[in-house]
């Protein structure tokens, strides 16, 4: 199939960055996406150019590397698959294909498609952690924890931290991800301790790293391609209205 | 945000059931919203009860509005550069629609106020017969009227629909089986509000209130 894509180009930081048109023929169906921007950056090395700057790594939709805007969709019209794991057997001969790397205040371009997702770690830093002795492994039966509770932190646990709920939210907030890492933790035995100061440390982050608000508009669950649910909002609210009733994080609260 | 709206819903279901009284005579309605007039006498002299009712719908009205402005603000901040291919809505219509929709419903209310309450733009205007009123608002010549009313009434609806599942949400709905339960309360009390506010100029224009 031959493809005409049209991609974000952006020399660096600084730069004003700009979209351009590219034609790729004998595109495979079979073709992962990334492995067709592959085939376009090979040309575009023969040819002397710049090749297009993108995130990947692992290429099995476990790491959260990849992610971009493919016609306004984060990672692409299929639902629950990185960017990585979308074939090219979604699109038509003859499409045009737009490609922009994802946009928000937190996540500045460093090159083309690749943004510096460095505000989650900010997130993460700010609370999304145990605090616990480490050593050997405990007995993993003294800690006894609810099935209903275990499936809904592990699903929560999924996250790979991608971006795409804040590049598909209308508000760019990182709510859902700073909510995944919430309920993983808030469901879990060993994340009650800290578990009203945690909402409210990872809650100010956030804002400080300049994401928008939540509205529960809902456009980030159909884009996430680990399906986090968009519930886990609900327990991060939860969480936050009793830590503010708590008054937690005051010194002997 | 989502303690202004929940005033604002419980002020609209008694703004409804008080509306569908049109449907009992024009006695009955007018006896209606006198006895408005007189609610918690004789401890509130006067029209007291209306006035702390009107105090409390604008603090909430300004309340809201603020809420909205910030959001919206933080959004516009939060990402500087626009897609070039703009996201079609993928989650829901009415979610995406709330501020346009907002906006739409405040100049209803505006328009509605000096309508019905101040009676500046209504061909009868006459505080003392609200019947009249709301009869000669919606006659079959002035369509556009209720033209107007029904698309506010309906972006009202959409406004509900997404608002009140949102407030339960920010108030601290979370688990899945309850997710579904706030969606299915807020679709209801979107179609019965819109629904019970639409039926008046429509009976109206079709003669059934007269």
């Amino acid at each position: 199939m031959n493809l005409t894509l049209r991609i974000w180009r952006q020399t660096g930081p600084e730069d004003k960055g700009r979209m351009v048109s590219y034609q790729v023929d004998d595109v495979s169906p079979d073709m992962s996406f990334l492995e067709m921007l592959d085939v376009l950056n090979e040309r575009l090395i023969l040819a002397g150019e710049d090749p297009v700057a993108f995130d990947h790594d692992c290429r099995e939709g476990i790491c959260g590397m990849c992610g971009m805007m493919i016609n306004g969709m984060a990672h692409g019209p299929q639902r629950g698959t990185t960017a990585c794991q979308l074939h090219m057997r979604q699109f038509k001969d003859g499409d045009t294909i737009d490609i922009e790397p994802w946009r928000a205040q937190a996540f500045p371009v460093i090159k083309d498609l690749v943004v510096n997702r460095g505000a989650f770690d900010k997130i993460i830093a700010a609370g999304g952690y145990i605090t616990a002795p480490t050593g050997s492994a405990p007995e993993a039966h003294a800690t006894p924890v609810a099935k209903a509770d275990a499936d809904a932190a592990f699903e929560a646990a999924a996250c790979i931290g991608c971006g795409a709920c804040v590049a598909a939210c209308p508000n760019g907030s990182g709510m859902l991800f700073t909510a995944a890492k919430i309920t993983q933790l808030s469901l879990m035995p060993q994340g009650q301790p800290e578990r009203y100061t945690r909402v409210i440390g990872m809650v100010d982050a956030h804002d400080e790293a300049g994401f928008g608000g939540c509205t529960n508009a809902g456009e980030c669950t159909v884009a996430c391609p680990k399906g986090i649910p968009l519930n886990t909002i609900g327990r991060l609210n939860r969480d936050f209205l009793t830590a503010n009733a708590k008054a937690a994080g005051k010194p002997g609260s | 945000m989502a303690v202004s709206g929940i005033f604002f819903v419980l002020y609209l279901i008694a703004h409804m059931v008080g509306n569908l009284k049109a449907f009992a005579g024009e006695t009955a309605f007018d006896h209606y919203a006198h006895w408005l007039r007189d609610i918690g006498k004789p401890l509130l002299p006067g029209v007291w009860f209306l006035w702390i009712l009107r105090f409390a719908l604008t603090v909430s009205v300004v309340a809201h509005i603020w809420s909205a402005t910030v959001l919206a603000l933080r959004a516009r901040a939060a990402r500087p550069v626009r897609y070039a291919h703009r996201p079609k809505v993928q989650g829901s219509y009415a979610a995406r629609t709330m501020r346009w929709g907002g906006v739409i419903i405040l100049l209803f209310v505006i328009y509605h106020l000096l309508d019905l309450s101040v009676g500046t733009l209504n061909p009868v205007g006459d505080g003392s017969k609200p019947y009249s009123n709301v009869v000669a608002d919606f006659a079959p010549e002035r369509w556009y009227v209720t033209l107007f009313y029904t698309l506010a009434i309906v972006t009202l609806g959409f406004h509900l629909r997404h608002g009140v599942f949102s407030a339960l949400r920010s108030l601290g709905q979370q688990t899945p089986t309850g997710e579904r339960r706030a969606r299915a309360a807020a679709l209801a009390v979107a179609i019965l509000i819109s629904g019970g506010f639409l039926v008046i100029p429509f009976a109206v224009l079709t003669g059934l209130v007269s």
